[in-house]
C-alpha cells in the first residue's frame, strides 16, 4: 500500500483513536482491551482494528490468553500492535533518510562521534531554550512527546523509559554514532534541569536512552 | 538456525597502551562487558587468554598494539542485541577515545558448523579475506547478512562450492 494511503485510514476519529490507544500500549492489545481503551463497541472496534491491519499500520497476532493449549482451550484472541513500517508522505517529494544515511556513513567511517556530539548537545540547548522551564519527570515527559519519543514511566516513576526511537532506521544502521548523538541530544535538553539525568540503557526495541532522576535528588 | 553458529572477530589498534592511564576507560569496563556478554541470549563461547577472564594478552599477526575480541553466537540478532543493545553500546560509543581510526575492515563474521571452536588463526584469515575481497558468505559484516546455506553450509554439496550467493540486504528498513 502507498505511504499516503496508509495515512489516509488515520483520518477516521475513532480509527485514530483506536490506533493511538493501541502504539500507547507496553503489551500487545486485545480486541476487548482496544475496544475499552477507546470507548468504542467491540464490533466497531474489530471492524477498524482490521482496517489498520489491511494499511500495514498495526499487525495482529493470535494468542491464547489463558495459557491453555489443545481441544477446549477456545480460539485464540487476536492480539494488534504497532507494525514496524514507517510512513512518510512529502509534497513535493522529498528524501532526506538517503542523505541522513550517507552523511551517517561518512561521519561513521570518519569517527566524527564528539564532533556530531557536540552538534546534538548545542540543538538540545537550543529546544530546551525554546521548551521552557522543565523541572520534573511530567515535563520531560510532554517535551520528549513532541519529539516523538513516546516515553514512557516505571511503575515506581522515577524512570521515564522511552518507548521510540526517532532515529529509528539510522540508529540500526549506525548504532555506535547515532545512539551517541541521541544521548547528546537528550543531555543537551535537561542539561539545567536539576536532579535529572539522560544516560545510555539501550535495550531491544526501545530507544537507547532513559530519563531518571538523579541519585542525589532522592530523599 | 540450528546446526550452526555465528563466529565473530573484531580488532582495534590502541591509541595508547593497555596499563595506560588514558586506557583505564577501556580496561576498566571489560570484565562487566565480558560478564554481560556471557549472560546474553544466544552467546555460545568468546576467547580468553591463559590465566585471563579477557582476551587482551593475545597476540596476533596483526601487530603488537591490536587487540583482539572473538566470539560465537548462535544467530546474527543475538550478536547484535548484545553489540548495540546492551551496556556494551557505552564503549562503541567512546572508542574514538581509545582507538584508533581503523582504515579498514576491523570486525569479520562467519558461519561455523555448531560445536566448532574457531582459532584466533582462522579468525584473522577471515579478517584478510574480507579486507581484500569485500563482503562474501564467507566473511561478512553486520550491514551484509548471510546465511548458513549462502555459505554452504547445512546444504548437501557435490563439489564443495559455496551454494547460493545471492546477498540479502539487512533487514533495516
Amino acid at each position: 500500500m502507498e505511504d499516503i494511503e496508509a495515512i489516509v485510514v488515520l483520518q477516521d476519529p475513532v480509527r485514530r483513536q483506536l490506533y493511538e490507544y493501541v502504539v500507547a500500549q507496553d503489551h500487545e492489545v486485545s480486541r476487548n482491551e482496544a475496544s475499552e481503551g477507546a470507548g468504542v463497541g467491540r464490533t466497531l472496534a474489530a471492524f477498524h482494528l482490521d482496517k489498520l491491519v489491511d494499511a500495514g499500520l498495526l499487525v495482529t497476532e493470535s494468542r491464547r490468553l489463558t495459557g491453555r493449549s489443545g481441544p477446549g482451550a477456545g480460539r485464540p484472541a487476536k492480539l494488534y500492535r504497532r507494525s514496524g513500517a514507517e510512513h512518510h508522505v512529502s509534497v513535493p517529494a522529498r528524501d532526506y533518510r538517503t542523505a541522513a544515511d550517507l552523511l551517517a556513513a561518512v561521519a561513521d567511517d570518519a569517527r566524527l562521534d564528539v564532533e556530531l556530539r557536540a552538534a546534538a548537545a548545542r540543538e538540545g540547548r537550543a529546544a530546551r531554550a525554546a521548551a521552557g522551564p522543565i523541572e520534573d519527570l511530567d515535563a520531560v515527559r510532554a517535551v520528549l512527546s513532541v519529539r516523538g519519543y513516546e516515553p514512557r514511566a516505571d511503575a515506581d516513576g522515577a524512570v521515564v523509559r522511552l518507548a521510540n526511537c526517532p532515529f529509528h532506521v539510522l540508529s540500526e544502521r549506525h548504532p555506535a554514532l547515532i545512539c551517541g548523538m541521541n544521548l547528546a541530544l537528550l543531555e543537551g535538553l535537561l542539561e539545567d534541569a536539576e536532579g535529572l539525568r539522560a544516560r545510555l540503557d539501550p535495550q531491544p526495541g526501545m530507544c537507547c536512552v532513559t530519563v531518571e532522576l538523579s541519585k542525589n535528588n532522592h530523599d | 538456525m540450528a546446526g550452526h553458529h555465528l563466529a565473530q572477530l573484531n580488532v582495534g589498534t590502541l591509541r595508547h597502551p593497555l596499563d595506560h592511564p588514558l586506557t583505564h576507560g577501556f580496561t576498566s569496563m571489560l570484565d562487566t562487558l565480558n560478564e554481560a556478554a556471557d549472560r546474553s541470549p544466544g552467546f555460545v563461547w568468546r576467547l580468553v587468554g591463559d590465566g585471563s577472564n579477557d582476551a587482551t594478552a593475545i597476540q596476533t599477526t596483526l601487530g603488537a598494539d591490536v587487540i583482539v575480541n572473538m566470539s560465537v553466537w548462535e544467530s546474527r540478532d543475538s550478536l547484535w542485541d548484545y553489540v548495540y543493545r546492551s551496556g556494551h553500546l557505552d564503549v562503541l560509543r567512546r572508542r574514538a577515545e581509545w582507538f584508533d581510526l581503523p582504515k579498514t575492515a576491523f570486525q569479520v563474521m562467519w558461519w561455523i558448523p555448531a560445536g566448532h571452536v574457531p582459532t584466533v588463526e582462522e579468525a584473522v584469515e577471515r579478517l584478510h579475506h574480507l579486507r581484500a575481497h569485500g563482503p562474501s558468505p564467507s566473511a561478512f559484516g553486520f550491514r551484509d547478512t548471510y546465511t548458513p546455506e549462502d555459505a554452504g553450509l547445512g546444504v548437501v554439496t557435490t563439489d564443495g562450492h559455496d551454494q547460493g550467493l545471492h546477498r540479502r540486504q539487512s533487514a533495516t528498513g
